[in-house]
């Protein structure tokens, strides 16, 4: 048996079809990952995402150590508690450890990191704070759901009342407001406006029931994955892990060079590379003709007898197509051909962005 | 629960077998194979007129999920592959045993059929 989030009864009760997911058993869909992908970009949709790893950071140093821990730059937080900070946290060789959100509490942060990197992220945070006046906490208890799509706030707004409709209007994107336990926050995966809420989690069983009375659909990882492929964001251990940069997986604007001072972990080889030039980059790929691209494909461009890799792929139920993430030669032009099954398949290549807020931006 | 039909014979990777009155055989997937699947979004069938043997692999199934290679139960001629896939692949999750069928063969060796398991050995290997 492994790890069990706080709603795991309710999605058994639910008809979730639960599956081992980095140590935990969560649900991989309720009946049809691709009605579950719909709701999403047409209405709205929740996900239990209880079983990433929250770990508060505080203490009169956090400010500095966050600065040194982490490849963006919380100044760019200062002065706005509730904003949040979508960054890589990178090892002395400049590949990336996890990547996470940074939220500016008051006082203090709060990060939210991958669950199946959680050890090697503690461990990692916790050696690096030597030498900082700082306390790391994690917070096992809290739930965390996200609902995305169209009609995600109204619907949310509805089942958290009164007291919470002026808060989440003035909610700005990537923003959070927080109240006792609940933290709300204007951050998704799925290209779609959204929430994600922190909660106790003896409060999650409720709150989700009440969004399903509400109207938000349950919605599994399977349709998790095809959102946010569509939306063209990393997936931890597939677009980057420890022994890719941040420059080749489409994470150059996480990358805080300014202040020029800021000594980061993993500051000199990024420098390096930059400077010798990113030999790599993460595209876009889209097959019109039928099949499907799959990770691990090898993507073949001109100029370059290197072979480019997918390193996620999938249908796209908006598109009607499938549409690939893939890590190719700098020198890749506007097409390029992978291998399916041995034979060679032209795509079209594109920026890492498919679709967002429903619609096609190919 | 998924569905086992008793009047077919089935292999260990899922594919199903039916002898039709005219002599040839229908192959498709399970129902417990479209469900592990989950959405099928894509059907490559062999082409028609090409010859199999049993064990080839004559076509994959896409899920949003996953890829799936067919093989053919049996050795003989793809008469006929179901094309209604090519527009509705979907039609393997709703009907895997009637309109989700995905080729016909003219076997040359109907006595194959005995190699394959029946439903209750296929129910059995198919729960492990």
């Amino acid at each position: 048996m492994g790890n069990r989030t706080p709603l795991y009864d309710t999605h058994v009760a639910m008809g979730g079809k639960m599956v081992d997911f980095g140590g935990w058993d969560m649900p991989l869909h309720y009946g049809s990952q691709l009605e579950e992908h719909n709701k999403v970009r047409t209405d709205a949709g929740m996900f239990d995402v209880s079983h990433m790893t929250v770990v508060d950071v505080d203490g009169d140093g956090a400010r500095d150590y966050l600065r040194y821990l982490l490849a963006n730059d919380v100044a760019k937080l200062d002065g706005s508690p509730g904003k949040a900070l979508y960054t890589g946290m990178l090892n002395e060789q400049g590949g990336v450890i996890d990547d996470l959100i940074v939220y500016l509490r008051d006082p203090g942060y709060r990060v939210v990191v991958n669950c199946a990197t959680r050890e090697k992220d503690l461990a990692w945070m916790n050696k690096q704070a030597e030498g900082f006046d700082v306390t790391l906490s994690e917070r096992p208890h809290l739930a965390m759901v996200a609902i995305q799509g169209p009609n995600a706030l109204a619907k949310a707004k509805d089942v958290l009342g009164i007291d919470w409709i002026s808060s989440i209007d003035s909610l700005k994107p990537f923003q959070s407001v927080a109240r006792g336990e609940w933290f709300v926050a204007r951050t998704g995966y799925t290209g779609e406006d959204g929430l994600e809420i922190m909660l106790a989690g003896e409060d999650a069983p409720g709150f989700w029931r009440a969004l399903a009375d509400a109207g938000v659909a349950p919605c599994g990882l399977g349709a998790r994955d095809t959102l946010r492929l569509e939306a063209g964001m990393n997936l931890y251990g597939h677009e980057m892990d420890e022994e890719t940069s941040p420059l080749v997986a489409n994470m150059a604007w996480t990358v805080a060079w300014q202040p020029e001072d800021r000594n980061f972990i993993g500051r000199k080889p990024l420098e390096q590379e930059k400077a010798a030039g990113v030999k790599e980059k993460l595209v876009g790929l889209v097959l019109e003709e039928r099949g499907v691209l799959r990770a691990d494909q090898p993507v073949v461009v001109d100029g370059s007898e290197d072979r480019g890799i997918i390193t996620s792929g999938t249908f796209s139920p908006t598109l009607g197509y499938s549409i690939a993430l893939a890590r190719v030669p700098a020198t890749v032009g506007d097409s390029a051909q992978v291998e399916i099954r041995k034979k060679l398949v032209p795509v079209k290549v594109v920026k890492p962005c498919f679709v967002r807020n429903g619609k096609s931006v190919i | 629960m998924s569905e086992i039909r008793s009047e077919l014979k089935y292999l260990a990777s899922h594919e199903w077998a039916r002898l039709e009155e005219d002599g040839t055989v229908t192959v498709g997937i399970s129902d417990h194979a479209q469900d592990a699947l989950g959405d099928v979004v894509y059907v490559e069938t062999p082409e028609v007129g090409s010859t199999l043997a049993a064990g080839d692999e004559a076509g994959v199934v896409e899920s949003v999920k996953a890829a799936s290679d067919i093989y053919s139960p049996i050795s003989g001629e793809v008469i006929a592959v179901n094309e209604a896939l090519e527009d509705a692949p979907e039609t393997v999750n709703s009907s895997p045993y009637d309109d989700g069928w995905f080729f016909r063969v003219k076997p040359s060796d109907v006595s194959e059929l005995e190699k394959m398991l029946d439903a209750d050995a296929y129910r059995a290997e198919s729960a492990e």
